[in-house]
């Protein structure tokens, strides 16, 4: 198993509420902070203590490591409006719908140069880029400093939400040494349980870790990933081989980036392989299609080893599905697994074809009325 | 941006002058630019081997047990 990023698993939870809170200045955040400050108090930011000091981000900024050198690519950043507290306060952070409260010791205010920000990070100042969009409507501050939960509300999913201790306690009693991360924003098609199986059969078990949270208008809904998931596993996997569980984070499509930000948090949870597709956590042609591969040789002591996959079809020559290394037939014997195709199919009521789903997903996503985000 | 806090990111070593052109001539047409990024990247794999040898830190039995039973409640375990 991987040894937590930094060296140590971080764990930020206060053991007993402190009977100052009233005095203390309080900073409403929004739901995804509210999950930045989960995320950092359950260790799987690790090494994060908080978010990010200013000498932090612009070493994550233009190294891509914090200041101690770590490997760490994506600012994780609690931006402010006005100065409602100074340097050396402790202030209390609250988001009403996920109940969050946190202690937040205020280390450093600062202000950073956006377009510098946008360029380093996402590779573009172009305002039709969510992440970019994202980086100019931060107000004008920025706080650094470390945060301890006191406490946070239980939520939908909750029952398949683990934390890395969890996941890393998990892992050990089912004996596995060796384990692959897969992240996924869909239910399954065939390519996926492809590159799933392929990497496992190299390992010791799976991780299944969708990415829950905010979406967008023809997703799919977060229950519909998660119950296809499900039938998949029953039916189609090892029980003592896969695992699946959820991570709430909102998706930056920073790319490359963003591809190693998503290996470290699945090294926290314990993994020791991630997988990795075709323009990992891209958006429109912003990024190269193997920009979030070539990215992992920046990172020696990244700690994680990256299990890279090109896109991958089925071909009706071989009768199975193939990537580019393996089959030497033309492209007009190529069925492509097409999210988009997909999803027309499922629209109209119809089972896609077993060439691209299982049928047994494909019938339990047809169970919901409304198994896309209207 | 506060460049005031900026501060120097970088040292110099020395290694064998050989040593040092045998690198150089080693890094020709890879995506090294320089022998300090190379020896970056050599020392990094070589600290983070390093650090992966020590142990993890153990559970606490009330801690074991918190998780297990959480584990087992969600169908996780047996």
């Amino acid at each position: 198993m991987s040894r937590a990023h930094g060296s140590k698993l971080i764990s930020r939870h206060l053991k007993k509420e402190p009977t100052d809170l009233e005095e203390m200045p309080v900073i409403e955040i929004n739901t995804d902070l509210s999950e930045d400050v989960l995320n950092i108090a359950n260790g799987v930011f690790s090494p994060l203590k908080g978010f990010l000091c200013y000498n932090d981000l612009d070493n994550v900024v233009k190294e891509k490591r914090l200041e101690s050198d770590t490997p760490w690519t994506i600012p994780i950043l609690l931006d402010y409006d006005s100065k409602v507290a100074n340097e050396g306060d402790t202030v209390l952070l609250v988001n009403k719908e996920n109940g969050v409260r946190a202690l937040l010791d205020v280390e450093d205010i600062y202000t950073y140069d956006k377009k510098t920000l946008s360029q380093e990070i996402y590779q573009t100042q172009d305002e039709n880029h969510p992440g970019v969009a994202n980086v100019n409507n931060m107000k004008q501050y920025i706080i650094g400093g470390k945060i301890s939960l006191i406490d946070s509300k239980e939520r939908e999913f909750d029952n398949y939400n683990l934390s890395p201790k969890e996941t890393r306690f998990l892992f050990k009693e089912k004996g596995w040494k060796e384990i692959v991360a897969f992240q996924t924003r869909n239910p399954p098609h065939i390519g996926h349980e492809y590159v799933q199986k392929t990497a496992l059969t190299f390992v010791d078990g799976i991780f299944i870790n969708p990415i829950i949270g905010k979406k967008k208008v023809g997703d799919f809904r977060d229950e519909v990933i998660l119950s296809s998931y499900e039938t998949l596993m029953k039916y189609y996997y090892l029980k003592e081989r896969a695992v699946m569980s959820i991570l709430r984070t909102s998706m930056k499509y920073a790319g490359p980036r963003e591809a190693i930000h998503h290996a470290i948090m699945r090294k926290n949870f314990g993994c020791t392989h991630f997988i990795v597709g075709r323009d990992h956590a891209g958006v429109g042609n912003y990024y190269g299609p193997y920009d979030a591969h070539d990215i992992f040789s920046e990172f020696p002591d990244l700690g994680i080893i990256p299990v890279f996959f090109r896109s991958f079809s089925r071909c009706t020559k071989c009768g199975s599905v193939v990537n580019d290394k393996i089959c030497p037939h033309d492209q007009k014997y190529h069925i492509n697994f097409s999210g988009t195709k997909i999803r027309e199919i499922l629209k109209n009521g119809d089972v896609p074809s077993e060439d691209i789903m299982r049928k047994e997903v494909a019938e339990t996503i047809l169970k919901y009325d409304k198994p896309f985000v209207e | 941006m506060t460049e005031e806090k900026d501060e120097k990111k970088y040292t110099t070593i020395s290694i064998p002058f050989q040593l040092a052109e045998k690198i150089k001539k080693r890094i020709e047409g890879t995506g090294f630019h320089s022998l300090s990024s190379y020896a970056t990247y050599v020392l990094r794999e070589v600290i983070s081997g390093m650090e992966n040898e020590d142990e993890d830190e153990a559970f606490s039995k009330e801690d074991e047990e918190k998780v297990k039973d959480r584990l087992r409640a969600l169908g996780y375990l047996d």
